[in-house]
């Protein structure tokens, strides 16, 4: 089977199209940098839509610890404490068996699916995490410019709107660039945590660790899976590179800080 | 474990929680957790050792040796932590038992692997097939302890990269100057004063090595996560003295509040260490403590 043919086959098996059964003996290589290309079809749909979703609930949970009141501020402390304090692992084995109750009682019966449950465990994840973050990057708002915007009269909506959260994201920005590969690699978690893998549609991880668990050879597939995973959070770090430029783009050259990559490693 | 537990059918609600949280397939949970202590115990210090020669070498004036310091850290960046932790049990597997092989069976002809298998000598096998099964078991927890060494190896020495980096010139400078050797300048200015400076990382990374000891399920030791699984489940009155309905949400909660008072309690204690370190060094912390004083 020429390596074209084996494309057309497997290149959409993750969501379900062409050939249906995997391969299960003669593994080539074709087939392995297929099949585990096509998973990556999945860490992307969990890492876009995670992070598009979470962005913006982390920006009004960073803006909530900010508030004044307690019973706004009491909540997102909390939000932020139980999903940065906890393993993702533990979370997602929770959420499952909670969403699972709820189909018992008769309610969302999609939440048990990995498509949906697993994304709303991410994007609430990412939300805490990078809720801290720009947390933090407001509480480094300079006091000066807050001065100037009293000054002005802007207050209430507009002073946030064109004063304190353009900085924010600013001074966040570099942190935020971290969260965002390291929530693009805590996406290979989801298919071995408690949702189910319906037909072998799996991500990345999971193909990988199909071909390495029938060859017995990890020193093919895991490279593979690394390969990919390199490349796209290089094309991360040079969106967000991009990104970064534009929130810059009004400072004078040499103050502007270029992107520092620190991923944090794992949750 | 109670003497009124014989009868469980008769207990009121206190005494069957009682006796069912003592049952002895609880008792391997609650011993499952000290496997996670266990684990944090000594992954804990190998993997500092890990990075500091991991640091050392990336500092190396020998090219090729600083090289792989610096490959070693820079494997943290761009790929997902759980593919390594899956990757590195099998490959130090297959590792140790080819190594064996080729010493304890220098006679073998057929090549190790053969298609889809990885076939060496009988008596290169590990665990040896006839060992007991607390062998097999320990022997995956030795896996799984050197797979964690050497992933949060990787990232302690890229904290600690940082950290020696970021003790002031001026300091190693004046050691020169006192004419210390570079092994003595390295242990007696730089080591001492390093610390202050990794404490931040070090103590974001123990946080990460705790959150990531669940992975130890992935990696096929009995740890809490599996036993939560398996005492979570429907029991049926047919095969146990305690029925139940799926109480896994239960047993998920409980792993999840463990997890959070161990980060809770961690946090607390590394700001009180981070506080200690501070005294006495040129750093803002350092300052703020002198003027608190003062």
């Amino acid at each position: 089977m020429s390596c074209l043919q084996t494309i057309q086959d497997y290149a959409l098996r993750s969501i379900g199209i062409g050939e249906r059964l995997l391969p299960r003996s003669d593994f080539t290589l074709c087939q392995q940098f297929t099949l585990i290309g096509s998973g990556m079809i999945w860490n992307i749909y969990f890492a876009v839509l995670a992070l598009l979703i979470g962005f913006f609930i982390a920006s009004a949970v960073a803006v909530g610890k900010n508030a004044g009141p307690a019973w706004i501020r009491k909540p997102c402390e909390w939000f932020i404490f139980i999903f940065r304090g906890s393993p993702l692992f533990i979370q997602f084995f929770f959420a499952y068996f909670i969403f699972l109750s709820i189909k018992k009682a008769g309610y969302m019966p999609w939440l048990t699916s990995a498509q949906a449950g697993a994304l709303v465990v991410l994007i609430l994840n990412t939300a805490a995490y990078s809720g801290e973050i720009f947390y933090g990057a407001l509480r480094a708002v300079p006091r000066g410019d807050v001065e100037a915007a009293d000054a002005y009269g802007i207050s209430g909506w507009p002073r946030f709107r064109r004063i304190l959260w353009p900085t924010m994201m600013r001074l966040g920005w570099p942190a935020y660039t971290n969260e965002a590969i390291f929530l693009f690699h805590a996406t290979t978690l989801v298919f071995f945590s408690a949702f189910p893998t319906l037909g072998q549609r799996g991500d990345a991880l999971y193909y990988a660790s199909y071909f390495a668990d029938k060859t017995f050879n990890p020193f093919i597939p895991y490279p593979i899976l690394a390969g990919y995973f390199i490349l796209f959070s290089l094309l991360i770090i040079g969106l967000f590179g991009l990104i970064n430029r534009h929130l810059n783009r009004h400072l004078p050259q040499e103050s502007r800080r270029g992107l520092r990559i620190r991923p944090n490693l794992m949750r | 474990m109670f003497d009124f537990c014989t009868d469980p059918d008769t207990l009121g609600t206190f005494q069957w929680f009682a006796c069912y949280l003592t049952t002895g397939k609880h008792m391997g949970m609650y011993w499952s957790v000290l496997t996670v202590l266990v684990l944090l115990a000594i992954t804990a210090p190998a993997a500092l050792l890990f990075g500091f020669f991991g640091a050392r070498a990336a500092r190396s004036r020998i090219l090729p040796l600083s090289w792989l310091g610096k490959g070693y850290i820079a494997i943290t960046r761009g790929v997902p932590d759980i593919a390594f932790f899956m990757f590195f049990v099998i490959a130090l597997d297959q590792m140790f038992e080819y190594a064996r092989h080729k010493i304890k069976c220098p006679d073998w002809t057929e090549p190790v692997r053969q298609g889809n298998d990885f076939i060496v000598c009988t008596q290169a096998k590990l665990p040896l097939g006839n060992s007991p099964q607390w062998v097999h078991e320990t022997y995956g927890f030795f896996l799984a302890v050197l797979t964690f060494a050497i992933v949060f190896g990787a990232f302690t020495a890229n904290v600690l990269y940082g950290a020696m980096r970021a003790v002031p010139r001026a300091q190693m400078e004046t050691a020169e100057a006192y004419g210390m050797s570079r092994r003595q300048a390295f242990w007696r200015v730089l080591v001492p004063q390093m610390w202050v400076y990794a404490i931040p990382g070090l103590g974001n990374l123990w946080m990460i090595l705790i959150k990531a000891t669940p992975l130890l399920f992935l990696l096929g030791v009995e740890d809490i996560v599996y036993w939560a699984k398996d005492l979570g489940e429907t029991k049926h009155a047919r095969f146990t003295d305690y029925p139940h309905g799926d109480w896994r949400i239960w047993y998920f909660l409980a792993l999840l509040v463990f997890y959070l008072a161990f980060t809770w309690v961690s946090e607390k204690f590394i700001a009180r260490l981070t506080r200690r370190l501070s005294h006495g060094q040129a750093t803002l912390g350092g300052d703020a403590q002198r003027k608190a004083t003062a």
